[in-house]
């Protein structure tokens, strides 16, 4: 982990790797098709946002790729997503394997009702760490890498329950990057949160885009302007547009992109 | 121009003011007749057998005298039938409740079992005790013994449990087991460390209060067969049991009125046992409870 990110932050951005592949994926609820044939190509260490329109499948992409979307019954999928090489849509790719390596912090903060130290250190503590110094520094290095370290260091042992909205979110966050993911996936992460708190996760995720790949869907068109250097306009299952953030809200090249951006609709 | 008549609702604000207040009163009525009916047989019960209630009565084995009988040997066997009771149902019932909630796809089958099981909280307690007679007594030979009654005991009070549990399973947010999910937990480890911490004070108060029932029971274990009158204590699960219930049975079948005040005597025992059961059952709620 340590090497990879290290050896990320030298080489030149014509020369990012690919993380996540998309190639013709569709997939169904029963029979309603909710995403169609979507190819993306999403590159390491960048803020990558996904908008549009409630219903447009955003959230059912960004949960296809950790598999989460798994959980909903009755979900299929044709094509592959390609992670570092390798589809994770096939049955044989262990999920609990590839959900070490992506983390996920969804739209309502969900701590676990355990204390603030128990909550970073339970990915760890699932996946074999027993050592209590280990589980210490990774609980410290999760949390100030989330930001809230010096908000939280004195009552680490307090019940998460006690934090407000935007601390917990920040906590799901710090409890993400305990199981030192390589990608970070963000479900609408702030649309739960107060402007002061969306504003701190904002600032968070400007610093953690240089050690992790962010995939981030938003509702909030000026977020993804702010926050993204790539961006994917969803409309009714399909990838309209995907390119550099600030041409597609300069220049869409697609006149539904302009409709949505400039508030037409959605 | 205005839909709403505004003195009309002002004059029909009176008969509604009334209604909402006689309404109160109703229910108030309601409750006081319950708690007076209670009230009736709590005073009976105590004003007769208050008299019988002291160490000799619990320390002693039944007799025919009624100035030597006791309660102990029913005392001794209703915690004998607890002692299996418990574990049994409790096993059983929530592994079942965490394979419906948890594991069981959500299909025609499933349903059918769960509306089933709840079905089968409403079944009589005494085709349970035929069910125990023909199966552990009979079939398996077990006997009118502590194992017989503790196991017909765990199949009548299961069904209530696995609902219970059930309910308390389903009541952990899924937005717990996503993150759970999200970190590369299995199922398993989700179930243990976020499920089942989060949902145990629900499946310990169903499961204190279904026992509780399961003290008061009498009917299938007189179809069982079970000794009303017994006079040595259990040594091991295939001796014989008398239970509190059953001994209140047998007193009040008895012709000499002192027996009568020793049922009543032997229902205060019940009754403490109960409350002290209830309680446990409210302490855990208030102390695990949650919130989400």
């Amino acid at each position: 982990m340590e090497t990879s990110t290290a050896a990320a932050k030298v080489v030149n951005p014509q020369e990012k790797k690919i993380v996540y592949k998309t190639s013709d994926l569709d997939l169904w609820y029963g029979d309603n098709q909710a995403l169609k044939k979507i190819n993306l190509d999403i590159m390491e260490n960048e803020v990558t946002a996904i908008i549009g329109p409630s219903g447009c499948g955003k959230s059912t992409y960004i949960k296809t790729l950790n598999r989460m979307i798994e959980l909903v019954p009755g979900v299929r999928t044709s094509g592959e997503i390609l992670y570092r090489g390798k589809n994770i849509l096939d049955k044989s790719y262990q999920v609990e394997e590839l959900r070490t390596k992506v983390g996920m912090v969804f739209q309502k903060p969900n701590p676990f009702p355990k204390s603030i130290y128990e909550n970073v250190a339970y990915g760890p503590k699932i996946h074999g760490i027993r050592d209590k110094k280990i589980l210490d520094q990774i609980v410290e290095k999760s949390l100030r890498g989330a930001a809230i370290w010096d908000e939280v260091k004195d009552r680490l042992n307090q019940n998460a329950y006690g934090l407000s909205g935007g601390q917990q979110q920040r906590l799901c966050i710090a409890r993400c990057l305990a199981i030192e993911p390589d990608v970070i996936l963000m479900d609408e992460p702030t649309s739960a949160l107060d402007p002061i708190s969306t504003l701190k996760v904002e600032e968070l995720v400007q610093e953690l885009k240089k050690e992790f790949s962010i995939i981030i869907v938003t509702h909030n068109m000026q977020q993804a302007a702010r926050i993204s250097k790539k961006t994917a306009f969803f409309l009714n299952g399909e990838v309209v547009e995907f390119s550099e953030t600030n041409k597609i809200f300069s220049t869409p090249a697609d006149k539904r992109t302009e409709d949505y951006i400039t508030g037409r609709f959605g | 121009m205005n839909l709403i008549n505004h003195e009309t609702v002002v004059k029909r604000m009176k008969s509604r003011l009334s209604k909402n207040s006689i309404s109160k009163w109703i229910f108030f009525a309601l409750t006081m007749f319950v708690l007076l009916i209670l009230g009736i047989l709590l005073f009976r019960i105590f004003s007769q057998g208050f008299g019988y209630l002291d160490l000799q009565f619990l320390q002693s084995l039944p007799s025919r005298k009624p100035e030597n009988a006791g309660v102990y040997a029913a005392l001794i066997g209703t915690i004998w039938l607890m002692a299996v009771v418990a574990p049994v149902s409790l096993l059983l019932g929530v592994g079942t409740a965490i394979y419906l909630e948890e594991y069981a796809k959500d299909n025609v089958i499933t349903n059918f079992i769960k509306v089933n099981i709840s079905n089968l909280a409403g079944v009589p307690s005494i085709v349970f005790g035929l069910l125990g007679l023909t199966v552990f007594v009979r079939a398996l030979a077990f006997g009118t013994s502590v194992l017989a009654a503790g196991l017909t005991m765990s199949l009548l009070v299961l069904p209530v449990i696995i609902v219970a549990a059930q309910e308390a399973i389903r009541a952990v947010p899924n937005q717990l087991r996503e993150a759970s999910f999200g970190l590369g937990a299995t199922k398993w480890q989700t179930i243990v460390r976020i499920v089942l911490p989060a949902a145990i004070p629900g499946i310990l108060t169903g499961g204190i209060l279904a026992l509780s029932r399961a003290i008061g029971e009498t009917a299938p274990l007189v179809v069982l067969g079970m000794p009303l009158f017994l006079a040595f204590l259990p040594k091991t699960l295939l001796d014989s049991i008398t239970v509190l219930p059953l001994q209140i049975y047998n007193w009040t079948g008895r012709p000499q009125v002192e027996f009568h005040a020793l049922a009543a005597a032997g229902i205060i025992v019940l009754l403490v046992m109960l409350i002290i059961m209830n309680s446990i059952a409210v302490l855990i709620r208030n102390k695990f409870q949650k919130r989400y």
